[in-house]
């Protein structure tokens, strides 16, 4: 497992730059992001690896004044390329946000929503489908009773895996997750860690995170950033416990300044 | 006792509270103002008999006195009715030459479709199949009045019925059948038999109505004689109990709610006032809401966020601070000029020269009135628009949404309260214009309605009354002001609750719907 090169590649990154009215936030990156693995992020705020997650799935795109350069290539399709369907891509590259966002409607309708999107209407499906996705995201005994109560009602952990469930129903093949723990207490976060080791054998996970010990606990690689640039890329096992390069022993060991 | 010290709170939040206090006071005062004035309006005044020094005897209502300043005497004012006998409604009375005032019983006074109250006794009732007249006096003559005046009332309700359910709908099928010119001559001949049989029976009845006249008698001596036909109603406020002044006012609310102005908008109701006005706003929102919420949306959702959109930004704002006299003139000259001109000339040129849209009409007032409140509603839309958390967008798009679905199913339903808000505003801004109005369709007297069971149901063009401008216009136009100052009163407490109700409908339509997300107000 800590054969980096056996691994099949989700996505591929080449020479990615990216700035924002002229600021660089991403420079030259190129790195695989393996295929039913978790692969975490790590690094300072404002190492650009949110930035990272957002072009994965090309969220990056509503920002306006943004200039890149490079390719990211998923399942050997470039995703920039002029006639690929963002919001198929999307449905495709599912993302996970750092406070829960869940609309105000009930349980069931968020868990339906991106169904319907795609033009399924049929109750019976849907019933199905929410069930399933529910019962993926490890929710489904808590909330069974109350389908159709309103999703605010739900506590911070339990609406987090709701959207969660609700990204899950699209049936997306990567899950891009931006720091989804950081605003949850320790029960939940726990939750949430171990419904990502769960998921990881049936899609690719990236995982962006501020909290060491949970890189080190839910992912199988793990890249360094700082200042837009990666550092080190490497198993997660390796990368803490032998980092190649002092930069990257300091951050981990907390010696960053 | 310090009440600025430091380290105390201070005397801020009473500075505050003050103020709140004050606006509650004055909003207050003006409930209570219109409410006594316009209210009492309604009550049935008693009748005086008042005997001066010099002997001369007249009857009145009491209204109030007044002492003019610099000047000893006090004046009294006497509501005297009887238009027609000596040419005055009104008498000024120095106080100090009165020498008796009494309240007698079988003081009448009666309603009358002309020349306004007669007050009096009823000395005789004449028949027109009777020789000669029946001499009443006392309880009897009261008596016989009210049973006299309810078959009258009958009588009139029968002839109503008549001319609305059978006469005019059989005229409309006849000139309908013969402008399509294959007239079926059965069908045809069929239809002017019950026409006639119809106006037969209409004159019956008008014979009927107009056999009873009543012989009158001021409190001077002087005769009157009043057909029956034209009393709408009699009362003896002398000899009324506290139970039967409450009825009586509660039937003259009634009516100035329920019917049409009489006698230069100084007697009736005002009925197609408040219907003009509530079908204005209506018709106004309805306008103004798609046009509002498609802007705002453009603005914050759609363009470019650059200094163009900024200034747009920045000149909706400022629309809204221009004088509605000014959106009065863009609508007379562009809408009732303009387009109504046009308009005219293409469809409706057979009636021309005289207007049909190219003259104030429902449809251009509503439309100026849009204008007028189109920034309220844009601005509004905008901030709950903007108010909406970022990462609820960005949750819709992850989902694959493009980004009209999640305007559509995101985006927008949760903006709905906001929209309303707008249109709250809107309403309550547009329900008081009296000004632009003026320019683009109100008018003095308009008693059909605007909604009618007539095809096409809904006349755009026709013009309509407006409680604002019904204030306006007997305060200011009519003769006698003595008598328009209790309607001006009544009118513009009803035009107060008429925008309160419109405004309770959109704010409960509101939190209807904010109780679908009620966590977003967390």
């Amino acid at each position: 497992m800590t054969d980096f090169t056996s691994e099949a590649s989700c996505f591929e990154v080449e020479g990615l730059s990216l700035a924002y009215d002229g600021k660089p936030a991403l420079r030259d990156l190129t790195l695989r992001i393996p295929r039913q693995r978790v692969t975490a992020f790590i690094g300072p705020s404002g190492c650009g690896k949110s930035t990272l997650l957002r072009v994965l799935n090309r969220l990056h795109d509503l920002n306006e004044d943004v200039s890149r350069q490079g390719r990211v290539v998923l399942a050997g399709q470039d995703i920039h390329a002029p006639d690929v369907d963002v919001a198929e891509l999307r449905r495709r590259v599912g993302m996970v946000f750092q406070t829960p966002n869940p609309f105000p409607m009930s349980i069931y309708d968020n868990v339906a929503f991106g169904v319907r999107l795609q033009g399924i209407k049929r109750k019976r499906v849907l019933d199905e489908i929410v069930e399933w996705s529910l019962e993926s995201a490890a929710l489904w005994d808590e909330v069974k009773d109350r389908l159709h109560s309103s999703a605010w009602t739900l506590s911070g952990g339990q609406q987090q895996r709701l959207v969660i469930a609700r990204t899950l129903a699209v049936q997306p093949e990567v899950l891009l997750l931006d720091e989804p723990a950081s605003a949850l207490d320790p029960i939940s976060t726990l939750k949430i860690e171990e419904l990502i080791r769960s998921l990881k054998s049936r899609l690719t996970l990236v995982l962006v995170t501020h909290n060491m010990q949970q890189a080190a606990r839910v992912s199988d690689y793990t890249a360094f950033l700082q200042d837009g640039e990666l550092i080190e890329y490497a198993a997660t096992d390796n990368l803490f416990t032998n980092p190649r390069l002092r930069r990257t022993e300091n951050y981990i060991t907390g010696r960053m300044s | 006792m310090r009440l600025w010290s430091r380290g105390s709170e201070g005397g801020w939040p009473w500075l505050a509270a003050g103020s709140v206090a004050l606006s509650l006071l004055a909003l207050l005062a003006l409930l209570v103002l219109l409410g006594s004035r316009g209210l009492v309006h309604f009550w049935p005044a008693p009748v005086e008999v008042v005997t001066l020094d010099s002997g001369e005897r007249f009857a009145g209502q009491r209204m109030r006195q007044e002492r003019v300043a610099g000047d000893p005497q006090t004046d009294v004012l006497y509501r005297t009715g009887n238009r027609d006998l000596d040419g005055n409604y009104w008498r000024w009375v120095d106080a100090d030459v009165i020498d008796t005032r009494q309240r007698p019983d079988n003081m009448l006074v009666l309603e009358r479709e002309h020349w306004g109250e007669f007050l009096g006794r009823l000395v005789a009732i004449r028949q027109s199949d009777a020789a000669t007249p029946l001499p009443l006096s006392g309880d009897e003559a009261w008596q016989v009045l009210s049973a006299r005046l309810e078959r009258v009332e009958a009588l009139r309700d029968q002839h109503r019925q008549l001319s609305d359910e059978v006469i005019e709908p059989v005229a409309r099928r006849l000139v309908a059948l013969r402008s399509a010119g294959k007239a079926d001559p059965a069908q045809q001949a069929a239809l002017i038999e019950r026409w006639e049989t119809a106006h037969q029976r209409l004159a019956e009845l008008d014979a009927a109505l107009s056999r009873d006249t009543l012989i009158l008698e001021s409190v001077e001596g002087r005769r009157l004689e009043q057909p029956l036909a034209g009393v709408l109603a009699a009362w003896q406020p002398n000899a009324m109990t506290w139970m039967d002044k409450l009825f009586h006012w509660a039937r003259g609310v009634g009516a100035f709610l329920s019917e049409g102005p009489r006698a230069g908008n100084l007697e009736g109701g005002v009925w197609p006032a408040i219907f003009g006005t509530v079908m204005m706003v209506l018709l106004m929102s309805l306008i103004v809401t798609p046009f509002g919420v498609l802007a705002a949306i453009y603005l914050n959702e759609v363009a470019h966020q650059g200094p163009l959109i900024r200034l747009v930004r920045i000149a909706v704002r400022n629309l809204a601070g221009v004088p509605s006299i000014v959106y009065g003139v863009f609508g007379l000259g562009v809408f009732v000029y303009g387009i109504g001109g046009q308009l005219d000339s293409w469809f409706f040129s057979d009636s021309l020269p005289s207007p049909t849209f190219g003259t104030g009409g429902l449809l251009w007032a509503s439309l100026t009135l849009a204008l007028l409140t189109l920034p309220v509603v844009i601005v509004a839309t905008e901030e709950g628009l903007a108010r909406i958390p970022v990462q609820q967008r960005e949750g819709a798009l992850a989902l694959g949404a493009t980004r009209y679905e999640m305007l559509r199913r995101v985006v927008l339903p949760m903006a709905v309260p906001a929209m309303l808000t707008g249109v709250i505003l809107a309403v309550a801004r547009a329900a008081g214009e009296v000004a632009p109005l003026m320019l683009v369709g109100v008018a003095r007297l308009a008693p059909q309605l605007p909604l009618d069971g007539e095809f096409p149901f809904l006349h755009l063009d026709n013009k309509f009354m407006h409680l604002g401008y019904h204030v306006y216009n007997i305060g200011f136009q009519g003769g006698d002001v003595e008598r328009a100052l209790p309607l001006v009163y009544a009118t513009a407490l009803l035009l107060v609750v008429v925008i309160v109700v419109l405004n309770l409908t959109a704010i409960s339509l509101r939190h209807h719907l904010r109780a679908r997300h009620r966590a977003l107000d967390r």
